[in-house]
């Protein structure tokens, strides 16, 4: 194989003559000495089979650009999804931020050599925790349904009990997630998920459902606040009473962004309180904006069992000055292991950069505004399209950004629908008409502040004309 | 905090002249016949001379004379001298002196095994030590790694700066001098001691403190006695491993002595060879072990309580080896050792063993013949 | 060697709850459009309190995190920190994800306005199926360990699916493994039996029998490991554990050293990971967001996590038709962004550049263990071992430390004072005493070794001449060395603003109340 001649701008070693001094500064004639642990027969036999080497700049941009030119995207296009991404509007002074290579390479150095990403991460959890009105925020874990999956493992060690119970209208997506944390239930460590009803009325939790099915065998029960299919739980204070009466753990989940307008979690008994970070800041990349929180008040029980990252601010050694490091760090896998809670690794640290530079452009008007935008923009949304003959707004009026629209009586399908807005350049709301909730052809609408009146009523004129 | 010091102005004079130790007048005689020289004297100043660099007047009480005084002075420190009587080569130095010291939180000792265990026997109560490494036999978990490191843990906890916290069950062990002398290791728990522990601090997330010992070694313990095969006669300790599963079973351990269990009822007490050879029916027989810090004995040291006929009833398979990753990372050679005194009976227990280091954790060890 | 004379930034930065005043913002919303009508939360949910965030303009919260990127080292030096394989993370791939057409589309996007996307990720599927032998590949996994939780999840769904997971119940691993090994699959229910290294710096194959058997449903391995030692015997591993049934993952995170010349699928694995974040050149981001890639066998293939990337003819597609996948690890597909990243590494280096930074990265680590060698105080793992070590080595400080009491961390604090940020020490568990993992990868200069290594040498001088310089280090930084003593507190442990406020609150109380 002849190497290419010239340097490759990545590797300082592959600069002509450069390999060579070093192989003789160590003694040995050529490369194939460095790898003599590997026994001769372990060497690969099938030959390497890539792409050809986009040799330069030019070429590599050239290549990635025209690849991703072949996506429509949520800019070009007017979208309603959401269901666990969401588009809302990213500040630039974020995107400056989570781009400074400082903070985008990083893997560990000292607590020192590492004091600004630190104090960023705690000011993410304190921001958040003033969202909450809780005082322990664990950094962001892979996503929203990881950070559920979490916190059920956290009440189960806390209470020794292994049921835990969630509404049935919960997102499959992250249902799958619960369900993989939960383990099947041909093994002995497995923890059962039991479904409680909804209102058919309203979509919320059936209190008494919840009644017949909590008991001494019930670890948590968990709800989210605003819900799947968008429905505000008024009744959450309620249902963390009943909780906590059966000596069960309350675990909530909610959307920061709502924060602003919605009474914080740790206002109305919740004991360990899980959400999204997507929201604060980060784009919905495809999906790869996503990350979860954990968060929960600041009792020695609870803080025992996170899995992951704890920053805490604490004194140095010069008197009035303050660091940051990692609390309880024991605990976590790398320090402990398989002994660790749960395990944890490489998660969305950067995101919570993102969420940090979010909340403290936002504030706490800004947060009041957006969640007063939202929730008017939704509302007023949901009612244009009631307005459509045939289509139905689900629930009225219980929701927050998202909301159910059901087309069963115009007699298409919400397939037909989406496509033929696609064709409109809009990209309709998330299909749930097969997920088993008993709601016909249904789709979960997502508006945002992105969207103004005029966005909404360009989808509903379309709807209409689709559905005539 | 109040510390005492205290130096074994002869521990460690046996390892350069060829003997295995200095308990005892007569291999002190021997030893300096032969021409040895102290080592604990220095090796204890310089221990000092790094708390005097980081804690300048750190205040301390030390004995008189070549049991401390004489190596602490000079460097700085404020010191707090009580008198003993004259130094007799003996471990009456040792007791003797902690006795005057009075009330201490902790005494910094430089010596070995065996001043460790004098020192532990006449400590009082909740009063923590530390020693610095002098001795030829060090398996006692109550040492810094050098006389720098002592010196360092030292200075943590007189500038209270959160490094160092404690813990109280270091174990404190010596080995029968005599046998060792006749070429047999014979390693014994004399009891645990509360030291000072220098957390992990880490760089990062990364490294740290390991899991809490004493948690792992419940767990292991609890789910070890959960899988209690019922009618099985469970031959138990001795040792803080293997007591674990007495607890868990619900029964204050004999912490040097074996016990007899079956179906969760405690049979015997530091039961002998004989009386544990009488429980023995056509039933299954399970013993459950420690191991021994450093040496990693397994059988052998310590429990020959246990009969090689009741091991051969056990068999390999019949062993439950409680033992934390903590603990066997100690090990001087990653193996554990049986000598139940039948070679035959050693070489069929030869092999890879499970070793429960936690709940649902295992680590496959070697056992080997000694 | 002359070193450089480095101060860290130092701001003095409050923290940004402290900053600002009453009224102030960074960032504005319009009020809802005339026609719309203002709605308002339900009054059983609205929230009556002010969340008590900064109140500070735009300027002000871009000066303020600036300042905060600033105060972090950040690879702005040198770096070689072992087991993360640190390299340049192209600013071209980056930029290219912040465009619209990816960091504006959402998951549930019809496929049809996905396939640039698509395109991308089956791609480079295809180069991942190429350099293991494996035959799918799935991005979900948010991190190396989340890609070994995969695994674990993946063992249990197989044998779910042949009825014997209440009897495969248990996990082999080394103890040498990655903690993220042994603590997945612990999470996800298997017994863990753990294999301690012999002499020769690997478990033995005696050991390997007596600990596989009819209960053993996988087992979890990486090699070379993170000693830079490569178990020779790991094709016969991988027989035996296949004669007893059990399935075999290879953790592929210290593939720097191998990529182009092994093929986990060649070797006998029925899977592999690989990391996206550090062999592939995406960035970590201080803790991801990252990606373990997971491959397999069509054997194993029915049981990925689902949705799986297909093409179709020209076109392509999400495969979620999938009865017996285990289901879902993460949501949606994974970090898509950080997947086109690596594609691009992939492509920008081609198989002659990913052959030659193998070759690099091991040329490199034997030059760095030859210069570490002649520095006194410091010792390799092993030293009777006498082969060449592959991509990375793990060191020991235990002389010095016996020598002068300056350990690992003492030493890495004071690293960062020369411009360097600090060394790797050892996942748990600690096998030789104050350890230290260098890797240099393919990345760095003759040169920026050079200066490391003469970091190192530096600092054991000091640590015998002035050994509290380095126990007090650092002194160049942007703060003082921190009191971990509150970490392990509860009573001073504060993970919030809030709760600092509160617990400082109490102190002043206490202190009051006692005078």
């Amino acid at each position: 194989m002849t190497i290419e001649q010239r340097a490759h701008p990545w590797m300082a070693l592959s600069a002509p003559g450069a390999l060579q001094q070093m192989l003789d500064e160590i003694g040995v004639k050529d490369v194939a000495a460095v790898f003599e642990q590997i026994p001769a027969d372990h060497f690969r036999k099938a030959p390497l089979d890539l792409p050809p080497a986009l040799g330069s700049e030019m070429e590599l941009k050239r290549d990635l650009v025209s690849k991703l030119r072949k996506n429509e995207d949520c800019e070009t296009n007017l979208s309603f999804l959401g269901a666990g991404v969401w588009q809302h509007h990213v500040p630039a002074v974020v995107d400056e931020i989570v781009g400074r290579t400082e903070f985008a390479t990083n893997v560990w150095g000292s607590y020192q050599s590492d004091h600004g990403r630190n104090q960023a991460w705690f000011e993410f959890s304190s921001q958040l925790g003033a969202l909450l009105n809780l005082d322990v925020v664990q950094l962001p874990v892979y996503s929203w349904g990881c950070a559920i999956g979490h916190a059920i493992r956290m009440a189960t060690r806390l209470t020794g009990r292994r049921k835990v119970l969630l509404p049935v209208l919960s997102d499959p997506e992250r249902l799958s997630v619960i369900r993989t944390y939960c383990q099947p239930s041909e093994m002995e460590s497995h923890i059962e998920v039991v479904p409680v009803a909804a209102d058919p009325t309203s979509g919320r939790l059936s209190i008494s459902d919840l009644k017949s099915k909590l008991g001494p065998d019930v670890a948590a029960v968990y709800f989210e606040n605003p819900a799947y299919l968008g429905t505000i739980e008024n009744g959450a204070a309620e249902i963390a009473r009943l909780a906590r009466e059966a000596g069960a753990e309350t675990i909530v989940g909610v959307d920061p962004i709502s924060l602003g307008v919605m009474m914080a979690p740790g206002d109305y008994g919740a004991d360990i309180v899980t959400g999204p970070v997507q929201p604060l800041g980060v784009h919905m990349h495809c999906g790869g904006g996503v990350g979860g929180f954990i968060a929960s008040r600041d009792e020695e029980r609870y803080v025992r069992e996170y899995n992951g990252f704890l920053v805490s601010i604490a004194p140095t050694a010069e008197p009035g000055q303050v660091g940051f490091g990692l609390a309880a760090s024991h605990q976590n896998s790398y320090g402990s292991r398989e002994h660790g809670k749960d395990w944890t690794g490489n998660s969305t640290y950067l995101w919570a950069i993102a969420g940090a530079v979010y909340m403290s452009l936002l504030g706490p008007q800004g947060f009041r505004e957006v969640g007063t935008l939202i929730l008017s923009r939704a509302r007023y949304a949901a009612r244009l399209l009631n307005e459509i003959p045939g289509v139905k707004a689900v629930w009225p009026e219980t929701g927050f950004k998202e909301f159910v629209v059901n087309f069963d009586d115009t007699g298409k399908t919400v397939e037909a629908v989406n496509d033929a807005l696609r064709a409109r350049g809009i990209f309709g709301g998330k299909d749930i008409s097969g997920e088993g909730h008993g709601l016909g052809q249904a789709a979960l609408y997502c508006v945002t502040e992105v969207h103004s009146a005029a966005d909404i009523r360009r989808l509903a004129d379309a709807v209409k004309e689709i559905c005539q | 905090m109040q510390i005492g010091v205290i130096v074994n102005p002869i521990a460690g004079m046996g390892g350069t002249v060829g003997l295995k130790g200095t308990d005892g007048p007569d291999a002190v005689a021997e030893a300096l016949r032969r021409g040895a020289e102290a080592q604990s004297g220095p090796r204890a100043r310089r221990a000092l001379a790094i708390l005097a660099k980081r804690c300048p007047r750190a205040r301390l009480r030390v004995a008189a004379g070549s049991l401390g005084q004489c190596w602490a002075s000079d460097l700085g420190l404020d010191l707090d001298v009580v008198s003993a009587g004259p130094p007799t080569g003996t471990a009456r130095d040792t007791r003797e002196a902690i006795a005057v010291l009075g009330a201490v939180d902790m005494v910094v000792f430089a010596g070995g095994d065996g001043t460790a265990r004098d020192v532990a026997g006449a400590l009082s109560s909740g009063a923590g030590m530390l020693g610095i490494p002098c001795g030829v036999k060090m398996h006692s978990g109550v040492f810094a790694v050098s006389p720098e490191s002592a010196g360092h843990i030292l200075a943590d906890l007189v500038e209270g700066n959160g490094r160092a916290g404690w813990t109280d069950e270091a174990e404190v062990m010596d080995i029968d001098e005599v046998a060792l002398r006749a070429g047999r290791l014979a390693p014994r728990l004399y009891g645990l001691a509360r030291v000072p522990v220098v957390a992990n601090r880490m760089q990062a997330a990364k490294g740290g403190p390991r899991r809490d010992s004493a948690a792992a070694l419940a767990a292991a313990a609890h789910e070890c006695a959960r899988a209690c095969e019922p009618g099985a006669l469970y031959i138990v300790g001795p040792g803080s491993s293997a007591g674990a599963f007495a607890r868990a079973l619900g029964h204050e351990p004999t912490l040097l002595g074996v016990d007899v269990f079956r179906d969760g009822e405690c049979l015997v007490q530091d039961a002998t060879a004989p009386r544990i050879e009488s429980f023995l029916d056509d039933r299954p027989v399970r013993i459950v072990l420690g191991v021994t810090g450093q040496q990693g004995f397994l059988l052998g040291r310590g429990n020959q309580q246990i009969s090689a006929d009741v091991i051969r009833r056990a068999g390999r398979e019949g062993l439950r080896v409680l033992a934390t990753e903590d603990k066997l990372s100690t090990l001087s050679a990653a193996a554990l050792f049986v000598d139940t005194g039948d070679p035959d009976l050693d070489q069929e227990l030869a092999g890879f063993i499970r070793v429960q280091t936690d709940r649902g954790r295992f680590m496959m060890m070697r056992v080997v013949a000694s | 060697m002359k070193l450089p004379n480095y101060h860290a930034p130092r701001w003095d930065e409050p923290v940004v709850m402290e900053l600002g005043r009453p009224g102030a913002r960074g960032q504005l919303f319009p009020a809802p459009e005339q026609e719309i009508e203002v709605a308002e939360i339900p009054a059983a949910m609205q929230r009556k309190d002010r969340p008590e965030l900064p109140e500070i303009t735009e300027f002000e919260a871009q000066r303020h995190y600036l300042h905060l990127s600033q105060m972090t080292l950040g690879m702005m030096g040198i770096s070689l920190f072992g087991t993360c394989t640190m390299k340049y993370n192209s600013k071209t791939a980056e930029a290219a994800t912040l465009r619209p057409e990816l960091a504006e589309v959402h998951p549930y996007q019809h496929p049809d306005t996905l396939q640039g996307v698509l395109e991308i990720i089956h791609d480079f599927d295809g180069i991942l199926q190429n350099l293991s032998g494996m035959d799918q590949f799935v991005f979900q996994a948010g991190g190396g360990a989340d890609a070994a939780y995969t695994m674990a999840a993946l063992a249990r769904a197989y044998w779910a699916d042949r009825g014997e997971l209440g009897q495969r119940t248990e996990m082999v691993t080394s103890i040498q493994a990655h903690p993220c090994n042994p603590a997945t699959a612990a999470a996800a229910g298997f017994t863990v039996i753990n294999l301690p290294l012999e002499e020769n710096g690997y478990p033995s194959i005696e050991a390997l029998k007596a600990a596989i058997g009819p209960k053993t449903a996988l087992l979890m391995i990486n090699n070379p490991d993170d000693m830079g030692i490569y178990n020779p015997e790991i094709k016969e591993w991988v027989r035996l554990a296949k004669e007893a049934g059990a399935l075999c993952f290879y953790d592929h995170a210290n593939f720097n050293g191998v990529m182009s010349k092994l093929s986990a699928r060649e070797l006998g694995f029925d899977a592999c990971m690989f990391m996206l974040h550090k062999t592939f050149g995406a960035p970590k981001g201080g803790g991801g967001p990252a990606v373990g890639a997971f491959g397999c066998s069509d054997e194993l293939a029915p049981y990925l996590p689902a949705p799986v990337v297909v093409k179709q003819g020209d076109t392509y597609r999400l495969d979620n038709d999938r009865p017996k996948s285990l289901g879902k690890i993460r949501e949606f597909w994974g970090n898509v962004p950080q997947v086109v990243k690596a594609y691009a590494w992939a492509r920008a280096m081609g198989a002659e550049g990913i052959a030659m930074a193998s070759d690099i990265s091991v040329v490199a680590n034997n030059y760095m263990d030859k210069k570490l060698g002649e520095i006194a105080g410091i010792e390799i793992s092993n030293p009777h071992i006498r082969k060449r070590r592959m991509e990375m080595t793990r060191w020991s400080l235990g002389p010095l430390a016996q020598e002068t009491g300056i350990g690992t961390a003492d030493f890495a604090n004071r690293m960062a004072d020369y411009g360097i940020d600090p060394w790797w020490m050892s996942h748990e568990p600690w096998i030789v005493a104050e350890p230290f993992t260098p890797e240099a990868g393919e990345l760095w200069s003759k040169q920026d070794i050079d200066q490391w290594i003469g970091v190192v040498a530096r600092i054991v001088q000091e640590a015998r001449e002035t050994p509290e310089l380095v126990k007090s280090a650092p002194h160049n930084q942007a703060i003082a060395q921190v009191d971990g003593s509150v970490f392990e507190d509860p009573k001073a442990w504060a993970m919030t603003w809030r709760a600092w406020q509160r617990k400082r609150a109490g102190d002043a109380k206490a202190r009051s109340g006692s005078a």
